[in-house]
């Protein structure tokens, strides 16, 4: 149709690599890793009663150094679903980027929606995409969790970094306090019947946890006012849990710790 | 070898513009006006999932009459026009005029350099964050492009409908005065059904009080609540 455009298909990241090759993120042709890049931390979901809630942290660290105190690794990628990057960040949010336009493109030449699953699959498709560069040292681990309005219920999906697609059925944690989170969240959660408070009290734990034992973690900096962005993704669409409640949900976690 | 018959230009355009021209007059037209919040796009449309309006980008909603799958071509091409600009540079780089720019010189090219001309009409409508910020985009079937502010028409009477629309439009209607302004211009169209409601129209809005993308499709019982 227009002048360069030879893909007819309903992919944006497909017409990128056909039509505009020069314009796809690419990342492959480096030893990453001699180099230090920003690497974004930790990041967790659970599911709740009302759908699904993803959290991560503010850090970015460079080695032992810290890149950014404040970086969001929660995003926002319509109205149904939410991605939470953790490991390489600048390829991350590339991908996170080109991955919320490929949905959006989709939405409009299609006059519909991909399903969650479909969504799912192609976040995987990209993440393959980048397995060059993930071989050599720039590995990004998103975590994919949203709305199933078919199954009408908040599902979790994780990734490897071979594009590796695994549903997690109520929560997972990932980066590098990823461990330490899901030891947390493996005590405090109980189970998908748990209400909106409940699971920001337990998703808090959990990052307060993952702070505390690994050192690339943010946490909650109380001195610069940075708090932990904390999603939720509900049958009516995405909300910002506000700064407000995640700092009552820690003041309380805290106080519960100090009189155990 | 034999000669072939010599046609004068003049001649071979005409035959082309006519053979356009009947092709478009067989759809049916659509209206595009300003009201209190945005831009309203209105059409008689008795298919429930193939559109003829449509949304392009943030601001900026597609309408085609004519043949469906020329004009179905033309916003695909439009979106991944629109899409592929906003990546590549920043979201509020994406305007309707270089849009309409790309879409005249598209069928002002298969107007002059193809056997069969393309059988449509496009509207392009784009508002702007400002108060009085809408713009609409009117490409004919051979490239030919106009520029019009508060409302417009495209299709086989457009000219009687935009009359119309002068004489019933006022600024800063409501929704609902927009709606009946429009169906009363569609319900001039030598073509349009003896009744216009819910199940044969399609309206569309570009509603300047919500952020990013800002085109919806109103339901068939928002239709109802607002033609009563």
């Amino acid at each position: 149709m227009f002048k360069g455009q030879n893909y007819g298909g309903s992919s944006f990241f497909e017409m990128l690599r056909l039509d505009h090759p020069e314009s796809v993120p690419e990342f492959s042709n480096l030893d990453w890793s001699t180099v230090q890049v920003p690497h974004g931390t930790t990041v967790l979901a659970l599911v709740y009663q009302d759908g699904v809630l993803m959290a991560g942290d503010r850090l970015a660290t460079e080695g032992y150094q810290v890149a950014t105190r404040d970086i969001e690794k929660v995003f926002k990628v319509d109205d149904d679903c939410l991605v939470a990057i953790a490991g390489a960040a600048g390829p991350a949010i590339e991908m996170v980027r080109l991955f919320r336009v490929e949905l959006e493109h989709y939405q409009k030449l299609e006059g519909q929606q991909l399903t969650f699953e479909g969504k799912a699959n192609r976040l995987s498709h990209m993440i393959r995409q980048n397995l060059p560069a993930a071989m050599q040292g720039l590995v990004v681990m998103p975590l994919f969790a949203g709305y199933d309005h078919q199954k009408n219920r908040g599902r979790i999906y994780k990734f490897d970094i071979t594009g590796g697609r695994y549903a997690e059925a109520d929560y997972y944690a990932t980066g590098s306090g990823g461990k330490d989170a899901r030891s947390s969240l493996k005590k405090t959660f109980v189970d998908t019947a748990f209400e909106r408070d409940a699971a920001i009290i337990s998703s808090v734990g959990a990052l307060v946890d993952a702070a505390d034992e690994d050192r690339g973690t943010g946490g909650f900096d109380i001195n610069r006012s940075i708090y932990p962005t904390c999603m939720l993704v509900t049958e009516s669409g995405v909300e910002e849990v506000p700064e407000s409640e995640l700092l009552a949900a820690y003041e309380l976690t805290m106080r519960q710790r100090q009189e155990r | 070898m034999a000669v072939p018959y010599y046609v004068s230009p003049e001649q071979m355009y005409q035959d082309k513009a006519e053979y356009a021209r009947k092709g478009i007059a067989r759809g049916k037209p659509i209206v595009g006006l300003e009201y209190e919040h945005g831009i309203l796009l209105a059409a008689e449309n008795t298919s429930t999932s193939l559109r003829k309006i449509s949304e392009a980008y943030d601001r900026i909603a597609f309408a085609g009459v004519g043949k469906f799958d020329e004009y179905e071509n033309l916003r695909k091409a439009g979106i991944r026009y629109c899409d592929f600009k906003g990546y590549n540079y920043c979201r509020d780089d994406v305007a309707a005029k270089n849009l309409a720019n790309e879409y005249s010189t598209l069928l002002g090219g298969i107007f002059t350099r193809e056997m069969k001309p393309f059988e449509v009409e496009i509207l392009v409508a784009e508002l702007d964050g400002d108060e009085q910020g809408s713009c609409f985009y009117q490409i004919m079937f051979d490239g030919f492009i106009a520029d019009h502010s508060r409302f417009a028409a495209i299709g086989g009477d457009s000219e009687d409908l935009v009359k119309v629309l002068r004489d019933a439009w006022k600024s800063g209607i409501s929704l609902r005065e927009g709606v009946r302004i429009a169906c009363g211009a569609l319900g001039r169209a030598a073509n349009a059904s003896a009744k216009l409601d819910q199940e044969n129209l399609e309206i569309a809005t570009l509603d300047r009080r919500l952020d990013g993308r800002i085109f919806r499709r109103l339901e068939a019982e928002a239709i109802r609540a607002l033609i009563e």
